[in-house]
This record gives C-alpha cells, structure tokens and sequence, in this order.
C-alpha cells in the first residue's frame, strides 16, 4: 500500500467527512477499508464530486441528475494514478466518488471496472488544500523606516557642526579660570566642589556628613538608579500612563536643580546664604563670566 | 571641428583627468562601492544602502532607521551629541597633552599654553567647556530617556550601560578638574574627596587611595593625570561601543510613545 502521510488522510477525511455528511472518524474508517464506503446518492443534498463530464457519459443516469460541480477542496483527496497502482483498499478510496455518481453501485467496484483511460478520464485531482499561509510567521509588524543616509546622517552631521561652531564660540568669548598656584595652606572660603556637585554638597551642609554618613546613602542611590527599569514594572511608554515614574523624576530633577542653584549662587564664606546680587558670585568657574562689584 | 579656446581645453583637461583619477585605481581602492567620493556615484535606493553598509560607519549605524526616529525632537540628537562631545574633548584633550606636565610644573604649563602658545588658550577653553557641556548633555540625555520610558524592556540592560557612562563621565571630568593646578582645581578636589574619606568603614582607605597620600599634592595629580588621558577613557570607550551595539540590538530607538 502507499505510504499516504497520516496527516493526509486525517484532512482527506475530513473533507470527505464535510462533503458526506458523516463524522471524520467514520470516513477514516472508509478510506482506510476498516468499513463500508457511505452510500452518497440516496442523500441528494450532497453534491456529486466530479467535474468533467467524462463518468457522467459512462454511467448516464444519476450523475447527470445532480450535475451541481462541487467545489475542488471537496474533492477526496487521493490522486487515481496512485490509486489505481495500489491494492483494492486504496482504489476504494480513489474512486469513492465513483459509487455516488454510479449511484447503488456495490462496494464490489475494483479498479479494473473503472476506465482510467487518459483521455476521457481526469487525470488530475485535488490532494489536498493547502491554505495560504507563510512557512515562517513574521513575530513583528513592519515598520516606516528610512534611510540612514541621508535621513539620519545629515541631521547628525549638522547638529556636529552646530555643536562645534556654539563651543569655538564660547570658547573664544569666555576665558577658563586659572586662579593663583594650588597650595595647600590657603583655603579659599568658601571651597566649592565643581558645579555638577555643587547640589550634593549644598544637600551634605544640613547635616553632619560624619554623622549621617554620606557614601552608604549614595552608593544606594545608585544602584537603585541602575536597577530602576528592573523595579519600574509599568510597561506603559506614554506620560498620561505613567505620572508616577514622570512626577518622580520631574521632582528628581527640580530639587537636583534648586540645589545646585543654592550652591553656586547662593553660598559664601562659612557657607552662609548670600544673594549673588548683593554680594557677588562665590563661585569661581564663572569668575569671568560675569562681572559684578 | 571648431577649435577649442586655451581655456576650454584647459578645462577640459581637467575634467578629464579629475575623471581618471577618481575612476583610478588609487581611489577605488579607499572609496569602496557605493561611496558617494567614487566616480560615477548616483543618488539611488541602492546607493543610499551601499554608502553605510559598505562602510566602516555599518559599526555604527544600520542602513535603515525608524522614520519617527530621525526626528529632530525625538532625540533631540542628545545621545549622539554626547558623543560628538566626547570626540571632540579627545583631540583637544590629545592636543593639550603635548604641552603638559603632571608635576609641580602643571601650573606653569598651563600658564603657557595660555600665553605663548598659539590657539592655546581656545583649545583649553574648548576642552573646559566642552566638558562642563558634556556633563549636561548627557544629564539630558539621560532625562530624555526617561521621560520616553526608552528604558523598559527591552532596554533594561541600556540604562545600567547608561548609567555608567554617567558615571565615567563624572569621574573624566572630576579628575580632569584638579589638572591645571591652580587654587580652584585643588580644593574642588579636596572637597570631593573629603566626602569619599566619610565612607563608613573604609572611608580613610578609600581617600588614601584617591589622594595617593593624607590630601591632595602632586602624586595625586599624577594619579588623576593617568586616569584621566588613560584610563577612564579607555573604559567609557568600552562602554559606549557596548550601549551603541545595544541600541541597535534592542531593536533601534525606541517609541514612537
Ligand atoms: C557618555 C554618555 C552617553 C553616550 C555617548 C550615549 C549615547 C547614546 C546614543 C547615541 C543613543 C542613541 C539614541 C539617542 O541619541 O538618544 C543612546 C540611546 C540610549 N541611551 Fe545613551 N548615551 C550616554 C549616556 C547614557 C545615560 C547616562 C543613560 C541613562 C542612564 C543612557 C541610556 C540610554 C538608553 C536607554 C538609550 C536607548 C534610547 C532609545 O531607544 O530611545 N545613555 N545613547
């Protein structure tokens, strides 16, 4: 017998099982011989398979009285050149549609009693129905993308050069501080850190940092900063979804700012509070920024 | 035929042997197929692929990016930005090397650059501001990132990367800070350090270890000279090629939001 794959025969039945009207397992049963073909023609409803006139003509009666051509997929599924080289079994499967059109014609209907001539028969039948699917399934959604070049690489290269421009600028207008030689007896009053920790040491004078400990603090702080994307679980993107996380980090960055404001304007000797406009600028990175006195 | 003015032919001379050489042997080979130098480059689909995929810049780029994604105000160029900044305080900073010392002489030289050397005292300036700038940048950056939650998954992973990056930049600028020597750079630098000496526990260590000694002398400039044109940005170089590779592994930019 032909090796028809499993998965083969359970859709052939299934067709065969919606075009007869019976359940999948009973036509399973048939077209493996484990029991007697359906009789089709006493259900009238059912639509004779068969779309050349060809058996038709052979076997004039019934077939012509139901002569509604039956969509392909209903079709049993088994090609007759195969059927016909194989044992009783299979062509019983092949030419099922042969006792519909022949209508009461016992199951004693073997293959020699079917002309399988080439040329009035239908060489060709529908195996199975493949839908249309793709091999592989796509996992993502194709996006509107442009080109790097010039889409992207334009842009870059001119904010490159809008950037390098403004510094040469800055550069040739505003002059570095050098102050006098470093020494180490002179402590200026007040010593400042850089600017960009300027709001940590503003935040460090309202306690004692040997008291409070300073390091524990912001060691912690940065981890937790790390591992922020691992504790925000929220997968939302859009702001009106996420106020939290938005109103955090906008408290973050006002506080970070009004500190390091207080810091480099507002604080003079013995990190007392002074108004820059008063007192002038404590702060010695904008020395020749700009002139007050 | 007409007979060609001395200029015409001159002209086209040149042309022809602009056109040979551009076409020649020597040029094909540094321009490879698709660059835009290469003669006979047309503006087409293909071309426009070729000029990155053939081309060193594939490290960097892909040859296709989110059309929402070059939008100025997604970005807003930040992170590249950070990046240009960082190239550019490495030629000036390289540039700055050849006229300074790590020692005693640190202020002398400094004093020097800005005075008989020429274009001295703008290369300084670009190095100092492009590096207050830098810090900035990035801050903003970072904001950016946030604010678009361009750290969820699957970008985790970028933001620790990212957050280091801040980190190293800190630590560039800190320590780039005490080099000229002068009043400013020493007791900025004191008063960072001092915060490290409280550290709980191993908080003198941890200031021995940054000061080279009890406060800040010339062995700490030494130290802060080596981590700063060595060291640090040998490290934030490894960094940045990994956060780059991740933004394009974790699938380009992200959003639209
Ligand atoms: C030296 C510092 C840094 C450089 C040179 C840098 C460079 C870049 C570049 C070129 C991009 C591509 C997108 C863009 O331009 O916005 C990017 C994306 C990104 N960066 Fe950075 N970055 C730096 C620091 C940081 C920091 C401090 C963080 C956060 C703590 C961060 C987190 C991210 C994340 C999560 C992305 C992906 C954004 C997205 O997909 O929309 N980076 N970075």
């Amino acid at each position: 017998m032909v090796d028809i794959p499993e998965h083969l025969l359970q859709r052939s039945a299934e067709a065969r099982a919606k075009a007869l009207g019976i359940s999948i397992e009973q036509a399973l049963a048939e077209m493996k011989g484990e029991s007697d073909p359906t009789v089709v023609s006493k259900e009238p409803e059912v639509k004779i398979i068969e779309e050349t006139p060809a058996p038709a003509a052979e076997t004039p009666a019934p077939a012509a009285e139901t002569p509604a051509p039956a969509p392909a997929a209903e079709v049993t599924p088994v090609k007759e050149e195969h059927a016909a080289e194989t044992t009783e079994k299979v062509a019983e499967v092949a030419i099922e549609k042969k006792p519909a059109a022949k209508a009461p014609a016992p199951k004693a209907d073997t293959p020699d009693e079917v002309d399988f001539a080439p040329e009035v028969k239908v060489t060709q039948r529908l195996l199975t129905v493949v839908k249309a699917k793709p091999i592989q399934k796509a996992a993502s959604e194709p996006v509107d993308k442009v080109n790097t070049w010039p889409h992207l690489m334009l842009p870059e290269f001119v904010s490159l050069m809008a950037m390098t421009a403004f510094l040469i600028l800055l550069s040739a207008i505003l002059q570095a501080p050098l102050l006098e030689e470093a020494n180490p007896n002179v402590t200026p009053n007040p010593a400042k850190a850089p600017w960009y920790f300027l709001g940590l040491q503003e935040l460090l004078s309202y306690w004692d940092p040997q008291i409070a400990g300073v390091m524990i603090p912001l060691v912690l702080g940065i981890a937790v900063w790390m591992a922020f994307p691992y504790i925000d679980r929220n997968p939302e993107t859009h702001p009106s979804k996420r106020k939290f996380a938005i109103m955090f980090y906008t408290f973050f960055l006002a506080g970070a700012g009004v500190l390091t404001i207080i810091g480099v304007l507002f604080r003079g000797p013995g990190w007392n509070w002074t108004y820059p406009w008063i007192d002038g600028i404590w702060f010695d990175d904008l020395l020749d920024w700009i002139h007050f006195e | 035929m007409q007979k060609l003015s001395l200029r015409d032919r001159i002209k086209e001379a040149r042309v022809t042997a602009g056109d040979s050489f551009r076409g020649g042997k020597l040029m094909s080979s540094i321009f490879r197929p698709g660059s835009p130098f290469r003669k006979g480059y047309v503006d087409s689909p293909r071309n426009r692929s070729y000029v990155v995929m053939n081309n060193v810049l594939y490290h960097l780029h892909p040859v296709k990016v989110k059309r929402h994604g070059v939008r100025l105000s997604y970005t807003l160029c930040l992170g590249g930005l950070s990046f240009f900044l960082f190239i550019v305080l490495t030629i000036t900073g390289i540039w700055l090397m050849f006229y300074f010392r790590p020692t005693e002489l640190a202020y002398v030289d400094i004093q020097a650059l800005q005075t008989d050397i020429a274009f001295g005292s703008l290369v300084r300036n670009m190095h100092r501001w492009g590096a207050h700038l830098m810090v900035l940048v990035v801050f903003l950056h970072m904001s950016r990132v946030f604010y678009h939650g361009a750290y969820k998954a699957p970008r985790e992973f970028n933001w620790v990367i990212g957050v280091i990056l801040l980190l190293l930049t800190l630590l560039l600028s800190f320590t780039g800070y005490l080099l000229p020597w002068d009043q400013l750079a020493i007791w900025a630098v004191t008063v960072g350090g001092n915060m490290a000496g409280y550290t709980p526990v191993i908080g003198a260590q941890a200031k021995f270890g940054l000061f080279a000694g009890l406060e800040a002398t010339t062995a700490t400039l030494l130290r802060f000279y080596v981590l700063h044109v060595l060291f640090l940005p040998f490290i934030i170089v490894i960094f940045m090629a990994v956060h780059f590779w991740r933004v394009r592994k974790d699938g380009g930019i992200s959003g639209p939001l």
